[in-house]
């Protein structure tokens, strides 16, 4: 569920837009005023503000917003701005290149997503990029990432809830010896991982669990330094719990030293709208702080605002 | 006589591609008791005398006969499903069918574009609840697999951007690959699966052509032992000439079952993309009801 705070009256479109463009105005910026309004929109209500912004004053608002605003302020806003669609293509196409590369990113956004999420992702991802996503994906990774990821991002995977209950027994099975034989990047253990619906492998590792004594993660921790095993490891939890991944992405961006900003901004813009709710009680449930009070105590300024009111904190 | 003419005209009618239901119904229609059993009698090469006495149907024609009525109707139903619909079931029959039918799935992937590609995708989750790419993963073993997972599970861009020394360094890699051809097969070859399977069409025809400089030959000529893999290079930039390959061999005298059916396939599938002279092809070879209906669709010309 989303944390994200609409209220009850929506101003016009062309209202917001124009107060938006007032606190552009002047020498400094009226942050506070970006942060009422545009953490206060739902993604529909964002577009048509962007569009009506566009036509009254010749100029896209993103670059309105990058002109005035800077750093990770201007970083979450920005993000936030977007699509959905269009700001997991900005975060995919970022994560392919050389110096934010990052197989993380892209495993987080094709696991979560939901499969026309997912789809929608590509399809903006042509629009902006004139590539495809998989294209760019395959050119810029390598080995056994590329083999996990490419399938990953290209997936169209079943949305329904059938479940065939032998199949997951016996790909269970498949996976249960693969791990046993360290194969972690066989050909089965991918296609499983990166065709099966939700649900099926949520059966799968249900019987894995109940058959063999251990959750699928557990066995393959075996090798605590190997890098793959800790992708694999996530993208299991990505596809069957992501409020779990998501609450450990925010504990280690919020408990390293210094603060890992890009995750945190990447983490709350994406999930405001979709289970942020459900993550603000994993955090709870895990920290015994709320995030909130997390994120206050590690952020500040402008940026600790945005990153609270779209968590929903009181009144931003 | 009149029985010999007749029996002429139903061995015509029941012979080639597709059957002459009118000629049919002239003469059979008009058949009684006494006239079917002097047909039965003389007509050899559908009946023949059984030890019991009686003139008995030849098994093997009966089969083929089945499959030439059933031509008209597999060609209407096909042509009335939606686009989409109609190419996750062909799919679908052609994983179940096994190895000799993978290159269904590659004239597919390959040739549509890729939202109609995307639109197949969504019927298939709405028809057999499972996504195609689980389905091929599934059940398609060994080499082929990889590059049939990765061709329908792509999102082409379709514009026509091109980078021309990425295309020079993928020829190179593709012809690389085809030299070392006896020692591991292009196919299980990772780099070319990515190439083939996530490349722009236009940005393909660029690599397409930087091999024919660096090999001298088309990288078409190149692969053809190379089964699917050479139809998925045809269908991606010169898909006239795969399709055109396929009807001549449905079409020509001794063309097999599969063959056959890839007619039915191809002209309700790619009618609107399909060369002048297959109509004049078609005149001479079909027959009926059939005939008339794929006549009609061409004609047509559109979705």
């Amino acid at each position: 569920m989303a944390t994200l705070n609409v209220p009850a009256h929506v101003p016009a479109p062309s209202e917001d837009a124009e107060q938006l463009h007032k606190a552009f105005a002047g020498w400094g910026t009226n942050e506070q005023l970006i942060i009422d309004i545009l953490a206060h929109r739902n993604a529909a209500q964002r577009n048509v503000i962007r569009k009506v912004y566009g036509e009254a004053y010749g100029e896209d608002l993103l670059t309105s917003l990058d002109k005035e605003l800077s750093s990770d302020f201007e970083r979450a806003v920005m993000l936030f701005t977007l699509e959905p669609a269009e700001r997991d293509a900005y975060l995919a196409n970022e994560a392919t290149k050389k110096f934010t590369s990052s197989n993380w990113v892209l495993m987080e956004i094709a696991c979560t997503r939901s499969s026309h999420e997912l789809f929608n992702v590509r399809k903006a991802y042509h629009a902006r990029y004139k590539k495809s996503l998989e294209e760019d994906v395959a050119h810029h990774t390598t080995g056994d990432y590329r083999k996990l990821l490419v399938p990953l991002v290209s997936a169209f995977r079943y949305e329904g809830d059938d479940i065939n209950q032998t199949l997951a027994k016996s790909e269970a099975k498949i996976l249960r010896d693969k791990i046993s034989d360290k194969c972690y990047n066989d050909e089965e253990v991918i296609r499983i991982l990166t065709t099966r619906s939700k649900a099926q492998l949520n059966a799968t590792l249900n019987h894995y669990n109940t058959s063999f004594g251990n959750a699928i993660n557990k066995d393959l921790k075996a090798d605590p330094n190997d890098e793959f095993l800790k992708m694999l490891r996530a993208t299991i939890k990505c596809l069957t719990v992501p409020e779990k991944y998501f609450e450990k992405l925010l504990r280690q961006a919020i408990n390293k030293l210094g603060t890992d900003e890009w995750a945190l901004t990447r983490v709350i813009t994406t999930r405001a709208e979709v289970d942020m709710v459900r993550i603000k009680e994993e955090y709870h449930r895990r920290n015994s702080v709320t995030l909130e009070k997390a994120i206050a105590g590690d952020t500040s300024g402008d940026y600790e605002r945005m990153l609270l009111a779209l968590i929903g904190a009181g009144d931003a | 006589m009149a029985l010999l003419d007749d029996i002429e005209a139903l061995n015509k009618a029941f012979s080639g591609f597709g059957v002459d239901e009118t000629s049919i119904l002239s003469i059979l229609g008009n058949s009684n008791h006494e006239h079917k059993k002097s047909l039965r009698q003389g007509w050899s090469k559908l009946f023949c005398e059984d030890e019991y006495g009686f003139e008995r149907f030849d098994p093997s024609h009966v089969k083929n006969l089945k499959l030439e009525f059933k031509r008209f109707r597999d060609a209407v139903m096909l042509s009335v499903l939606h686009p989409w619909e109609r190419d996750a079931r062909l799919i679908e029959k052609a994983i179940k069918k096994g190895p000799k039918h993978y290159n269904i799935i590659v004239e597919i992937a390959c040739s549509r574009s890729s939202e109609e590609l995307l639109g197949a995708r969504k019927a298939y989750h709405s028809l057999f609840d499972q996504s195609m790419e689980e389905d091929i993963a599934a059940h398609v073993k060994g080499s082929e697999r990889k590059l049939l997972v990765a061709l329908v599970s792509a999102y082409r861009y379709e514009g026509p951007k091109v980078h021309d020394h990425v295309a020079k360094c993928e020829a190179e890699i593709l012809a690389t690959a085809v030299k070392n051809g006896d020692r591991k097969k292009p196919i299980e070859e990772e780099e070319v699966i990515m190439i083939l399977a996530t490349r722009s069409k236009p940005h393909l025809q660029e690599v397409y052509q930087h091999y024919h400089k660096i090999c001298g030959k088309s990288i078409t000529e190149d692969l053809e032992a190379h089964g699917i893999l050479k139809d998925t290079v045809e269908c991606l930039c010169t898909p006239e000439t795969y399709f055109t390959r396929v009807l001549d061999l449905g079409l020509s005298v001794d063309a097999d079952e599969e063959s056959k059916k890839a007619v039915t396939r191809v002209i309700v599938t790619r009618k609107e993309a399909l060369v002048k002279d297959v109509q004049n092809k078609i005149e001479g070879c079909l027959k009926g009801f059939y005939k008339d209906f794929m006549l009609g669709l061409i004609a047509r010309g559109e979705k």
